[in-house]
């Protein structure tokens, strides 16, 4: 296996993991910081691929299948690429008991995927969630990053359509 | 160190506070079903085969963690007991895919033994038949993921005693599967020594070596004492006797 | 920093606060903010300007005011009028009309003598909706880190834990153990190395009260923390906090990093000989880690999965040092009591249930949100009084506590007081404090269903009975529910569940089966009326066993 770089750029010209190294860095190279370092690692390349575990683990000095049990014990690492957007459907209690199945159902229907996944085009990621604490207004989800309150099966769907929507709009 | 009086199983027995309440009673010659648990590695307590009623306490405790202490009344084999050692069991059995009549450890399996054990004759849970892969790249082991049983025995021994860490969990809960590397095939490991003690502390058939027939393979698990002992102590026991 | 430069700078502060003829609290905790408080926020900053009254006037962002289901929410000082569903519009009729000429904006007012208020007792929440909880001076004004000071300057290590023992405190993360004798057991560990760690990774789906004391209120924890500190004899704290939240770990930062700067974290606290620090942890995704044991393997940067215990994190924890974990909620309480001493606290709720509980209010009821209740309230008072009962043309069927591990409350109970005990007794628990109602609608099968296809996705899969016990619970559920189950799988599901119970690892698995014996107990027709005859064969060699133990 090659060296790694603690410094310097990485081999690949790949100047995003100077920013992982100063995480790294900050916690003077711990093994205990791998959860700080995987959150860093997923934050700056967006997901977590083998490259990026194997780099971790170097730095860190951890057996590679440590770092690759704890990147896949937590369901906030992700280690294939998202799609460009993403849907979070919470499916907390509240949310539960506000419909949220429906609009589950629906909006699987709709992309013709299930929770978990992502559509063959690498547009929409359906991502179920467990409880996103804005239990007063369920049934909700989290649509790229801004949560929609209120939903119900149609208005979800309709979120989806827009973005498929504008898809169409650009040129390929 | 001190050494206390405990019950077990209405028989008065002594033991050192630092064994635990297993050690103590397997000196003894009462027989606790374990499946997690090697002696020569770090108990987790995670089969829950070895669970015992203490009396005072309203749960239940794993014999291979408890620590006893004086005046201890332990049971280890109540009816209670039997029953959730035997669901335990048939929730095993539900889990993989153990299909004795093609296996290598065949007649010389720990849940074979199990089975047995508790009287397990009929599962019914419906079968999961998982789709969980076999890798056969080492050029010595093989692992059948379809028969393991997630005791962890394996990446313990080969973290604990060989040093290597080859082995982990990844996943968590009915997904949970063992590892090498990056989930890397177990050949492409830089780190695997090929020592083969996980092979061998394998309570199933699992983890097997390359060129055994059905029912040909016997593990041996006692060199892990004698191995431990040796790194340990420097001290290098007989085997083949009891005593420690 | 002293404690006079404490007493000074909260006089300043509140010298500061006279200042304004009035105070706009706009709510910008996170159900706010899902709604739109942030342009509610541009909007009364843009009216202010134009009136020309920005100097006279402050608008300030707060934790959670409460009635989450209506926000986003405004609060007027000093007369105390409530706003609800203020858009940019409402915000600009708010200072047209309240601020400059003192007419109410009647088409949003909220009615703040109703019950919803009436009936709460705030001591966790006091600070939130009223202070800036990006601003520690606020904090300070609000006799924030008094407690601190006294406790250092003042009081013994083991005066402190005497006090918090009389209060009466239980942990408030579910399970009720007494905090000052926890408190207690770390202390007395002989250890060079302790540590703090709050548990703010509040996992149950359907509770937010943890997070709304973080993003109202940070500087109430961070103080609670560095009491404890003090008082076990540990001089770095963690708080693990889930990464859904990431307003409450923005706050959490700033709080962290003002309270260093005034020097009321760090070395030499308030000229002392003590020294605490306190750093973030985040979590990434694990309900399993709320468990102890899973939540000091997760801050060690492993897989979060339980041990058993003994031997508790109190004697051997974090790195193998002695540790207290105690949950946020339970922090948030400290400050208070030995401001006010605790003989007041002992005197609220009930004599074993001593002090307040938040819970937060979701599902089928007509206010939802957080409210902060005296224990012993009978469930009644909070369904009806406070939360408005179900909404028009549904009737209450049940309420749920305790999350995953919890259990459903019939109507036949509705007079239970909620205290640690009680809610035992009809087989649900306190847990953190999510309360969901359920309306005729809900079907209990598959509420059973529902927690326990959480409990299976949660699992970590280390013990057998919780890793593959779950899904064949979940099978089971699922066969009776497409009504496919017979008399034998009913009695099957009740077997493996109580294995499941009595024999899984950790509070996660132990607690699994529980939503299904509570359903069972109070809604056992529902099940029944799922089954199918048997018919012609026998399914299982142990049928006919079952058969009549059922």
């Amino acid at each position: 296996m090659p060296p790694i770089p603690q410094q310097q750029a990485h081999p690949s010209g790949d100047n995003r993991f100077k920013l992982l190294d100063r995480t790294i860095t900050k916690h003077q190279s711990r093994g205990d910081a791998l959860i700080e370092v995987l959150h860093a690692a997923q934050g700056i390349f967006g997901y977590l691929e083998n490259d990026l575990l194997l780099y971790v683990a170097h730095a860190l000095k951890l057996p590679l299948s440590r770092v690759y049990g704890v990147a896949t014990f937590y369901h906030f690492f992700a280690l294939k690429p998202k799609g460009k957007h993403t849907f979070v459907l919470c499916m907390g209690t509240a949310c539960y008991v506000k419909g949220a199945t429906g609009i589950q159902q629906a909006v699987e229907h709709h992309c013709h995927i299930k929770f978990g996944e992502t559509t063959p085009d690498d547009q929409v990621s359906l991502v179920s969630a467990r409880c996103v604490g804005s239990c007063g207004l369920a049934p909700v989800a989290v649509v790229d990053n801004n949560v929609a309150a209120k939903l119900t099966p149609e208005s979800a769907v309709a979120r989806i359509e827009e973005w498929q929507k504008t898809k169409e709009e650009v040129p390929a | 160190m001190a050494i206390l009086t405990l019950t077990i199983d209405g028989e008065q027995v002594s033991g050192k506070d630092d064994e635990s309440i297993l050690e103590i009673a397997r000196q003894h010659g009462i027989h606790i079903p374990t499946l997690c648990y090697i002696d020569g590695l770090a108990a987790v307590g995670s089969c829950r085969l070895c669970l015992v009623e203490i009396e005072g306490s309203p749960k239940l405790a794993p014999a291979c963690t408890t620590k006893p202490q004086e005046g201890m009344v332990v049971r280890t084999a109540t009816e209670r007991l039997q029953r959730h050692r035997r669901m335990i069991v048939e929730l095993l059995a539900s889990e993989g895919n153990h299909q004795c009549a093609v296996c290598v450890v065949n007649n010389h399996c720990e849940l074979q033994n199990l089975a047995y054990d508790v009287g397990l004759t009929y599962v019914r849970f419906p079968y999961l038949f998982p789709k969980k892969t076999l890798d056969a790249s080492h050029k010595d082991f093989i692992i059948d993921r379809n028969r393991c049983v997630l005791c962890t025995r394996c990446l313990r021994v080969c973290y604990e005693v060989e040093g290597a860490h080859v082995w982990d969990v990844a996943g968590r809960g009915i997904n949970c599967e063992i590892i090498s590397g990056l989930n890397q095939p177990w050949g492409d490991s830089d780190t695997c020594t090929s020592c083969g003690k996980c092979v061998l502390v394998c309570p199933t058939g699992a983890l097997i070596e390359k060129g055994e027939a059905v029912a040909e393979m016997e593990k041996k698990t006692d060199f892990l004492r004698f191995i431990v002992t040796a790194r340990k102590k420097k001290e290098w026991i007989n085997m083949d006797s009891d005593e420690e | 920093m002293t404690v006079e430069d404490l007493k000074e700078l909260a006089e300043q502060e509140q010298e500061r606060q006279r200042q304004f003829t009035h105070r706009i609290f706009y709510c910008s905790a996170a159900g706010c903010a899902s709604c739109g408080s942030s342009g509610v926020r541009n909007a009364l900053l843009k009216a202010l300007k134009e009136k020309g009254i920005e100097k006279e006037v402050s608008a300030v962002g707060t934790g959670c005011m409460g009635l989450c289901g209506e926000g986003p929410l405004v609060r007027i000082a000093p007369d105390g009028t409530m706003y609800q569903h203020v858009d940019e519009a409402v915000a600009q009729k708010i200072v047209d009309r309240h601020i400059l000429n003192g007419e109410k904006v009647s088409e949003n007012l909220v009615d703040t003598s109703s019950p919803f208020f009436s009936s709460q007792f705030k001591i966790v929440l006091e600070n939130c909706g009223s202070i800036d909880s990006e601003n520690i001076n606020e904090y300070i004004a609000a006799e924030g880190y008094a407690s601190l000071a006294k406790v250092v300057t003042e009081m013994a290590p083991g005066e402190v834990i005497d006090e918090i023992r009389k209060s009466g405190l239980r942990g408030r993360g579910g399970a009720g153990y007494p905090t000052g004798l926890k408190w207690g057991i770390v202390r007395k560990a002989a250890s060079e190395q302790k540590y703090v760690v709050c548990n703010a990774d509040e996992g149950d789906p359907g509770a937010f009260m943890d997070r709304s004391v973080l993003e109202g209120d940070p500087h109430r924890v961070l103080e609670g923390m560095a009491i404890a500190g003090y008082s076990v004899g540990a001089n770095q704290g963690y708080i693990y906090v889930r990464a859904e939240y990431p307003l409450a770990i923005e706050r959490l930062r700033l709080a962290i990093k003002h309270a260093e700067k005034q020097g009321l974290l760090g070395n030499r606290i308030f000229e002392s000989g003590f020294n605490f620090r306190i750093d973030l942890r985040i979590g990434a995704g694990a309900f399993v880690c709320g468990e102890e044991t899973a939540l000091i393997r997760s801050i060690e940067g492993k897989r979060g999965r339980p041990r058993p215990r003994p031997p508790y994190p109190a004697e051997r924890g974090l790195w193998g040092s002695p540790t207290l974990i105690n949950n946020v909620e339970t922090f948030a309480n400290i400050a208070p009591i030995i401001r006010r001493g605790s003989a007041w606290f002992a005197g609220i709720g009930t004599p074993k249930s001593a002090g307040t509980k938040v819970f937060a209010l979701a599902g089928k009821i007509r206010n939802t949100g957080l409210i902060e209740v005296p224990m012993g309230i009978p469930l009644r008072r909070i369904i009806f009084d406070i939360g408005g009962g179900t909404p028009e043309g549904t009737e209450f069927k049940a309420a749920q506590t305790g999350g995953p591990s919890g259990g459903c409350i019939p109507t036949e109970h509705l007079d239970l007081p909620v205290d640690y005990e009680s809610l035992t007794t009809v087989g649900s628990f306190m847990g953190s404090g999510g309360l969901i109602v359920m309306d005729s609608t809900s079907k209990m099968v598959e509420v059973a269903k529902y927690f326990m296809d959480f409990c299976v996705d949660e699992s970590c899969g280390k013990c057998i009975p919780c890793r593959v016990g779950t899904v064949q619970l979940y099978n089971l559920l699922d066969k009776i529910s497409r009504g496919e189950g017979t008399v034998d799988d009913l009695a099957l599901l009740q077997e493996l569940g109580t294995m499941v119970k009595e024999t899984s690892l950790c509070g996660l698995g132990q607690g699994a089966p529980n939503p299904i014996f509570s359903t069972l107990r109070f809604f056992r027709q529902e099940y029944e009326s799922l089954l199918r005859p048997v018919e012609g064969f026998v399914a299982s060699p142990n049928a006919q066993k079952t058969t009549t133990n059922a």
